[in-house]
């Protein structure tokens, strides 16, 4: 939103009403709603089997919608309209690349279908090779070139047609893990600076985080929550959101007085979170913890530290088999057994009224 | 030394095997060329009972290439476009014309021939011409192709390659001419070799539905053998190989070619 708004915009916006979709008497995909502006990219964030694949096959016209005007590019009813007269942009999982033709010629082959005049093809398949870093390859066959170098080819590809819109179906899911992280700061770099509308599909919170405009988290056919990364993540709008998106810390109890009190041994909490009384769970992320030893602090009993460099992961219990997850300063040294003191800031503190 | 010796076992196996394939050709190669072959060599090398093969029989020979290569044509056409319909149609409707299809290969030639002639007979000028064992040869041979064809198809993510050439806005045919053809030609090139070879060999369905003016290569074959002294009809056999073999290295060759046009 911030830098897209500053960058020239290109593509459609995309909006759709009430969409469904139904394989088979099964209904996979529950009435949606969802706006998003020219420009703007949307991530689709949740495990697998939530739908966030359909919805993205039924915006590039791989699926038909169960009724019609349920989608539509810059106000036109596009429900109808086959992938090929769509003009949408489209980056699969396994590339789809040609392995008949060339990195070039895979670039090249919507202008060339398009009728292009060969000069400016040739032209523009090189700019668009430049701009991935893929000049040196362009005579390479697709199967003389890496993973990486593949993705970038099918995201060139996909360019190449200026797309209304650039929908990408899990683009990273088939690289390895340093590969991917490189690549989801160079995607989000490249896609805002194209300023084009973008939907994009994964089920890796990280990348989500670091590509999407805004998020809108999916489960069992639904969109659970739409919004910036920022709030997706600190302010979950329910426990399906909090536990996919990050790791969560859950504390179930009654909270009688405006506390919360667990008490065992030498253990325990009394967190002050106000409210009349109730059955709840609290929830607070890992480095909402700070190190504290007054009268407020929570107290647990290590059971493991993981030493990451900056921080450390310590896992302890607050009372026998109530486990948090706790990301502290490195320096200190948590041996198993010992007990740890920690506060939380009330701002911290998500709650889920018990359901 | 375990390894060696395995290695040497399976070097007489294959140079056995190879003899056991190989001999019977090399004898009948021989018996054409020999003026006696009740003599053998001693009665010396000629020519003369190829030529005398080529003034009886070179119709014979014309008319199987011509067979051959109709029906190649013909089972290109509606072979691999057929077989693509099937693989993206699926389901049990699918492999039920796939089994029909295959049918004919089950069904002896010679019914199958039968059945062809009781159809057919009646109507004169497409019972005597070439054509109709053209039609019979392309009945035999269509599951071979479309087997072939659908092998290599069930290997390549074809739905994937499909879908992302028709993003690029690619219209059905294109998508099937510029990435769904390309990417199966090593099944259509085994494909084709299958079918040419069957054709140029096959007996009995021809036998049945020839006519003398519609007579191939294995037919005046068996006449020959039939009818002629043995030097004439091995000499048939050398003239078939003389044939047949250039053809197949051909069909090779195109295929090569073809693939490095499209690659440029």
């Amino acid at each position: 939103m911030t830098h897209a708004a500053t960058a020239p915009q290109r593509g459609s916006s995309i909006s759709t009403r009430a969409l469904t979709k139904t394989f088979n008497g099964n209904r996979v995909l529950q009435p949606t709603n969802l706006e998003i502006e020219a420009g703007q990219i949307l991530v689709l964030l949740g495990p697998s089997g939530c739908g966030k694949t359909t919805l993205l096959r039924l915006i590039a016209g791989l699926e038909t919608p169960d009724g019609p005007d349920m989608i539509r590019f810059d106000g036109d009813d596009v429900s109808g309209v086959p992938i090929e007269k769509r003009n949408v942009g489209m980056v699969f999982q396994s590339y789809a690349l040609f392995p008949n033709m060339t990195v070039s010629e895979n670039v090249a082959y919507g202008m060339k279908i398009r009728g292009m005049e060969r000069s400016k093809r040739d032209a523009e398949t090189r700019r668009l090779l430049a701009l991935v870093g893929l000049e040196d390859y362009a005579d390479r066959r697709i199967t003389a070139v890496s993973g990486g170098q593949r993705q970038r080819t099918a995201l060139a590809r996909a360019l190449a047609i200026k797309p209304r819109v650039l929908l990408l179906d899990e683009p990273l899911a088939a690289l390895d893990a340093v590969l991917r992280e490189r690549l989801r700061v160079e995607i989000g770099l490249l896609l805002r600076e194209f300023g084009i509308t973008a939907v994009y599909v994964t089920h890796d919170q990280a990348e989500a985080m670091a590509i999407g405009d805004r998020i809108a988290v999916m489960d069992r056919g639904r969109i659970a929550q739409i919004d910036v990364p920022r709030v997706i993540y600190h302010r979950p709008a329910n426990d399906f959101v909090a536990d996919f998106v990050g790791t969560m810390n859950r504390i179930d109890g009654r909270v009688s007085g405006g506390v919360l009190s667990l008490e065992s041994d030498d253990t325990g909490a009394a967190l002050a979170v106000g409210g009349p009384d109730r059955e709840t769970v609290l929830c607070f992320r890992p480095e909402s913890a700070r190190l504290a030893n007054g009268s407020a602090a929570v107290r647990a009993r290590v059971v493991a530290s993981t030493f990451f460099g900056p921080t450390q992961r310590v896992v302890a219990e607050v009372t026998p088999g109530r486990r948090l997850q706790l990301d502290l300063p490195s320096s200190l040294a948590f041996d198993p057994g010992q007990i740890v003191g920690f506060e939380i800031e009330r701002e911290a503190i998500i709650e889920f009224q018990e359901a | 030394m375990r390894r060696q010796w395995t290695t040497t076992a399976g070097i007489v196996i294959t140079a056995l095997l190879t003899l056991f394939l190989l001999v019977p050709v090399l004898l009948s190669v021989y018996a054409g060329l020999t003026v006696n072959y009740a003599r053998g060599i001693s009665a010396g090398f000629t020519l003369d009972w190829v030529k005398q093969v080529w003034a009886l029989y070179s119709d014979t020979v014309w008319r199987s290439l011509v067979v051959a290569l109709m029906t190649l044509a013909l089972t290109l056409l509606i072979g691999v476009p057929g077989a693509y319909a099937l693989v993206r149609r699926g389901g049990r409707f699918a492999r039920a014309v796939e089994e029909i299809v295959t049918l004919p290969v089950a069904v002896p030639g010679l019914a199958l021939a039968l059945a062809m002639i009781l159809t057919y007979g009646g109507a004169g000028s497409f019972r005597q011409s070439t054509l109709f064992v053209v039609v019979g040869h392309v009945l035999f041979t269509l599951p071979f192709m479309m087997r072939s064809v659908i092998a290599v198809l069930d290997t390549i993510d074809w739905r994937t390659l499909d879908e992302g050439a028709a993003s690029l806005g690619s219209p059905a045919w294109r998508r099937f001419l510029d990435v769904i053809l390309p990417n199966v030609r090593p099944g259509i090139v085994a494909g084709s070799l299958t079918v040419l070879t069957l054709s140029i060999g096959e007996f009995n369905l021809t036998w049945m539905m020839h006519t003398p003016m519609t007579k191939t290569l294995p037919v005046g074959l068996a006449d020959a053998y039939a009818s002629m002294r043995l030097e004439i009809a091995s000499a048939y056999t050398l003239v078939f190989l003389v044939m047949v073999i250039p053809l197949l290295i051909g069909v090779q060759l195109v295929a090569g070619l073809t693939e490095k046009r499209t690659a440029s």
